[in-house]
Parts: C-alpha cells; sequence; structure tokens
C-alpha cells in the first residue's frame, strides 16, 4: 500500500534545509530513500555503512537522507559513521510523529510522485537487501553495492523517540486532531510559571500545577467523553463548561486522569438549578459543596473514607474537591470579592471531598438511600456552611445515649437556641460510635434520626428572643401564641429528611463530626446526586 | 517558555493590560476616524474643543480605510510613532 509522504523541511548538519519530497529536475519529485534514526540505536548504528552505500550508489538518482531523532542525535551519529550522506535533525520528533512508524530504523522509500512505495522498520537483512536490488533494477544501478553477507540476518530496532510519553504527549497536543481547542498562554521564558498564575487570578490561594496542552491531554484520557462537549453551564457567568476545560482545572488542582470522571459528575451536580452554586457561591453566609463518594470508584482511584478522610493527606480528596472549587471560580467566574461575598469564607472553599466508609457501616450507603445500586459509583454533593464539627462522646456506652449526644451536636448548628430549621446537616459518624449504635442490636438510621430529634425538642419558650440572645422567635410573634403553644417541643429540625448519615473514619477514636447546611430548598440549595460514568 | 492552556471562559484577554493614564496633555494627539458615517464631525468637534482648551498640543488627523476591518499594520504603526494619545470616533 502507498501513501503520501507527509512533507517536511528540516536543516541538516550544515545549517542548510532539505525539502522532502524534493522537487525533481522534471516534473514530480525527486525519487528517494528516507531513514529515521537514533545514535544511541544498536541496530540503527548497524545500519549506517548500509546507508552510507546507499548514498554512494544511488545518490544521481535518488537522494538518501538520514533523519536523526532529537538535536543533536544525527550530529553524533554522522561522526562516528563518517557519513556524507545529509543528515537532518528532526529535533521536536515532529516529523517522525506525522510519518507515523514504531521502530528504528525506519527507513522509507519514496516514488517520483511522493509517495512512500517501501516502508521497512528494524533491521532484517533480506528485506532491506531486497530493497536494495529494487533499486538497482529501476535506476539500472551498476557497481558498488553492500556486503550483504557480512550483516546479521536480524536485529531489533529501538522504539522511535516519537513515542517516548512526554514527547508524544506533546507532539499529540500539537498534532492537527488534537483535542485541545482552549488558548494557549504563552508564558515568557524570563517569567515564572507559578507566579504568573497567581498573578492572573486562577488560583484559590495555593499554588497550581501548571496546565500544559500534555498535562491536559493526558487527562482527558481519563474520560471517553469528547473533549468539546459540553457538562454543563456554570454561574455566575453562565459559561460553557466543556470537557476540556474541566480537565484544565482538574491538571491545576493536581488530579490524576482517572479522578476526571469524578471531577465531570460533580461539575454536572453544582451546577444544576437544585444544587444552586449560584446562590451558594454569593452567600454571605459562606456556603461552599461538600461532596461524598460511594461506590466502586473510591477504592479504584483512592478515595479515603478511613484515617482522616476529612482532612488533608489523600490526593484523591483533596484535588477532586479542589478541581470542582477551581471550575467555579474560572470558568464559572465565581470569585471571592466578586460574586463570592462569604463574609468570613470557609475552608470548605479551598476542597471538602471524601468516600463513605461503606464496608464498616451496618446502613444501606448514602447512594443506595438516594436510589441508586450499590455497585454504582455516585457523587453526592451538599451545600454547607460549617464543619466539620467534631462531636466528642468517649463515654457513652448506651446506643441511645450515644445517639443522644449525636444530637446535641447538631443542635450547636448555627445556634443551639434556634429550632425546628429547615436546614441539611451532614453527620459523619465516626466507627466506634456505629459499634455503640449497634451494641445492643440493629439501630436504624431512621431510629438515629428520632433519637436526634427527641433529644433535641425543647419547649418552644426556649427560643424566644431575650437578653441573652435576642436571635430566634420574636418576642411579638411569641405574643400571639398561646401558653400550650410555648410549651409545645421543637426539635432541632422541622424534618427528619434534613438529617443525612454517613460514617467514615478510622477504627479508633469515639469522635464523630457534622456539617451544618446553608438555606436548604427551592430557594436555595437542595443536595444532588450523580453517577459518575467510568465507561 | 511554557505554554499552558487558558482554564476561564476567555472572557478576558490574559496579557493586556492598559497603559498608564498620564495626568496632562501634552505632544500630539491622534485623531482616529475609523469611516463611520459623521465619524469625521464628531472629531471636528472634538479638535476645536481640544485646540481651545490645549493651545499647547499639536493635533494629527488620521482615518481607517474601512470601519469593518481592524486597523492597517503601517497606519497603526504611524499613530504609535507620531503620537502621545489617540483618540477614536466609534459612533455613527
Amino acid at each position: 500500500m502507498t501513501r503520501p509522504a507527509p512533507p517536511f523541511t528540516l536543516t541538516d548538519l550544515h545549517g542548510a534545509n532539505r525539502t522532502v519530497p524534493a522537487p525533481g529536475p522534471g516534473p514530480g519529485a525527486r525519487p528517494a530513500l528516507v531513514c529515521f534514526i537514533k545514535e544511541d540505536c544498536q541496530t540503527c548504528n548497524l545500519a549506517a555503512p548500509v546507508l552510507e552505500a546507499f548514498h554512494r550508489d544511488f545518490a544521481h538518482a535518488a537522494d538518501v537522507i538520514i533523519v536523526g531523532q532529537g538535536e543533536e542525535g544525527g550530529r553524533v551519529f554522522a561522526e562516528r559513521h563518517g557519513l556524507t550522506a545529509p543528515v537532518l535533525a528532526d529535533a521536536d520528533c515532529a516529523v517522525s510523529f506525522a510519518w507515523d512508524f514504531e521502530i528504528v530504523p525506519a527507513l522509507f522509500r519514496l516514488d517520483a510522485e511522493g509517495r512512500i512505495v517501501d516502508s521497512l522498520e528494524a533491521f532484517f537483512r533480506e528485506e532491506w537487501q531486497a530493497l536494495d536490488a529494487r533499486i538497482r533494477a529501476d535506476f539500472d544501478i551498476k557497481g558498488g553495492g553492500v556486503d550483504w553477507d557480512g550483516l546479521p540476518e536480524r536485529r531489533p530496532g529501538c522504539g522511535s523517540k516519537h513515542l517516548d510519553p512526554d514527547i508524544n504527549d506533546r507532539l499529540q497536543a500539537a498534532a492537527a486532531d488534537s483535542p485541545i481547542r482552549a488558548r494557549r498562554i504563552e508564558v515568557g521564558a524570563s517569567d515564572d510559571v507559578a507566579e504568573f498564575m497567581f498573578d492572573q487570578g486562577f488560583s484559590d490561594g495555593l499554588p497550581l500545577i501548571p496546565p500544559t496542552p500534555e498535562r491536559v491531554l493526558r487527562m482527558l484520557r481519563g474520560t471517553s467523553r469528547g473533549a468539546q462537549e459540553i457538562v454543563a453551564v456554570v454561574p455566575p457567568n453562565m459559561a460553557p463548561a466543556t470537557v476540556e476545560k474541566i480537565a484544565i482545572n482538574a491538571v491545576m488542582a493536581g488530579c490524576r486522569p482517572d479522578y476526571l470522571p469524578v471531577v465531570i459528575a460533580a461539575v454536572e451536580a453544582v451546577c444544576t438549578d437544585a444544587f444552586n452554586i449560584h446562590g451558594v457561591t454569593a452567600t454571605t453566609m459562606g456556603a461552599s459543596p461538600v461532596m461524598v463518594i460511594n461506590g466502586p470508584i473510591r477504592d479504584r482511584i483512592g478515595v479515603n473514607s478511613r484515617l482522616g478522610a476529612l482532612g488533608a493527606g489523600s490526593r484523591a480528596n483533596a484535588t477532586i474537591g479542589r478541581a470542582v472549587r477551581l471550575v467555579v471560580r474560572n470558568v464559572g467566574g465565581g470569585r471571592p470579592g466578586g460574586v463570592d461575598r462569604s463574609t468570613l469564607g470557609s475552608p470548605l472553599k479551598f476542597t471538602m471531598c471524601f468516600g463513605e466508609w461503606e464496608e464498616g457501616s451496618p446502613w444501606e450507603p448514602l447512594h443506595v438511600e438516594r436510589g441508586f445500586a450499590r455497585t454504582d459509583s455516585v457523587v453526592t454533593l451538599f451545600a454547607m456552611t460549617s464543619g466539620p464539627v467534631q462531636i466528642v462522646d468517649q463515654e457513652s456506652r448506651g446506643p441511645d445515649q450515644i445517639a443522644g449526644s449525636l444530637g446535641m451536636g447538631l443542635e450547636a448548628m448555627f445556634l443551639p437556641k434556634l429550632h425546628r430549621m429547615q436546614t441539611d446537616a451532614l453527620l459523619v459518624v465516626c466507627p466506634e460510635h456505629v459499634r455503640t449504635l449497634f451494641s445492643a442490636g440493629d439501630y436504624s438510621k431512621a431510629r438515629l434520626r428520632q433519637r436526634i430529634q427527641e433529644v433535641t425538642s425543647r419547649p418552644l419558650r426556649e427560643m424566644v428572643a431575650d437578653a441573652a440572645s435576642g436571635a430566634g422567635l420574636q418576642p411579638a410573634a411569641a405574643a400571639k401564641l398561646s401558653p400550650d403553644q410555648l410549651d409545645a417541643l421543637a426539635p432541632k429540625f422541622a424534618d427528619e429528611k434534613f438529617i443525612h448519615i454517613v460514617v467514615a473514619g478510622s477504627d479508633a477514636g469515639k469522635f464523630s463530626s457534622a456539617f451544618f447546611g446553608w438555606v436548604t430548598g427551592a430557594a436555595g440549595s437542595t443536595s444532588v446526586s450523580r453517577r459518575i460514568e467510568t465507561d | 517558555m511554557t505554554t499552558i492552556l487558558d482554564p476561564t471562559d476567555e472572557r478576558v484577554p490574559i496579557e493586556r493590560t492598559p497603559a498608564a493614564r498620564p495626568d496632562r496633555l501634552t505632544g500630539v494627539i491622534g485623531l482616529l476616524d475609523i469611516s463611520k458615517p459623521r465619524g469625521n464631525v464628531l472629531l471636528d468637534e472634538l479638535e476645536a474643543l481640544l485646540g481651545d482648551r490645549f493651545p499647547g498640543v499639536e493635533i494629527k488627523r488620521y482615518r481607517k480605510p474601512t470601519f469593518a476591518k481592524p486597523c492597517p499594520d503601517d497606519l497603526r504603526g504611524r499613530i504609535r510613532s507620531e503620537c502621545s494619545f489617540v483618540v477614536e470616533a466609534l459612533a455613527d
């Protein structure tokens, strides 16, 4: 099969440009033999005298051109073998990439129409000798010749340099069919890339990994979705987040490619009308997404659900949460001082993502409760204004006691005196507390929710604004209530549905934790779960 | 040189920053007519006003061949080399 030779112009060792295919004396191109070599490849070095003999014998009829991969490789090779054949430098291996072969030496024969009519890789004496014979026959060349008997029968070549992963990623990113469409920013040699990214406002305040085309290309391999597919429209700027834009921010956040599907699912979730990332970003109360990951993907990509799950030290937890924040910041334009008006901010605004320890939980995991199959990988996002808030109880040994303590911990949400709240709380129960809850038999999530409501129920009159705190039920409203109504018990939550429960943490330690929500519901934010597409 | 990819929605130019604004008008003011109808009327008026209020400055007039295309490089170069300020008339 013939194919047109991808044309190129490269510089030879004397600094002169040579073009292949070269124009012939008449119409059409000059026939040529083009051989790609790597100077440190033993087989290429074995072939050097053969190539030189081809040049000596064929030069009047066909160009014999040696292309050395790398900046200096060709020069070393030519000097080592005293070559007189032209040696060109494929410094960045872009020509090798375009010619699309795997092994060097790679020998191509071009006809007078610039088509590749023969291509050989590595060294098989019989093949090379046959090619030699064909050229001699075609051009009626007599004399000279190669001492084929003095050469080994076969020698494997070496992998072409353009297939080295780093080089190949760069070449693919630059290729015409590259999936990359984002604006390229050239950072001058005298500029520090990290400082440049700070200056441009890309950062959340921590250093970023430079999103080079190579890294973004590698990141894009984490998903089968098309790079230009629009995943979501990101408030507040209502800017389209393509898979590529998400991948760029995921690189900056420090994600591995296999985290990308989680980031994509999470971006999709926060940009829903239900989650309302605009409001979550804008509120002076300082809300931010808290992400819980369920399902098999946790183990596959190393999401931490155990020791230190809510803290530092796990790359997946830290960078997936951060990537979502960076997409909101950079694609959506939600920046502190701009649309983000948070009074104090919160470390949640850097990142908050963790896995549920399903294997250590006697309950249905969060995603199953929310209607997914246990085998699905799912990310669930809650808009939270604070947490993790530690709930400490090292003494309780009875199930209802520990459930009571967890309730009392949740009562702290916003202000302890505020009750009947229509606000989500996310309770993260540690394994030791789970064991205590189950010490006398089954203890359902429903029972735990009920117990939380029991222990936090207080007479409404305790919620009336007073000298100690002006918050709560205002006196004018309280005055309209009968004594019986004021004596009625009000639990912390307006409904048990606002209490979300997951299990995480290490085996040792009687410390659970909680996140407190924002404005839950249609006027604010509703938690959203999305299945993670992992092909 | 390092190439990075823009993580934003690309609405804002990355490197272009406006030149510092001087606090006094001196030197040459270029008035660029982009060839929109009546742009010259606006610039005539402006030239008269500038002449009255800043008698020390010199005014030079320029005209783009068409408003529908970017300013040709040589005209841009001339304005850059000859003027300290430039006012571009956009209006119809």
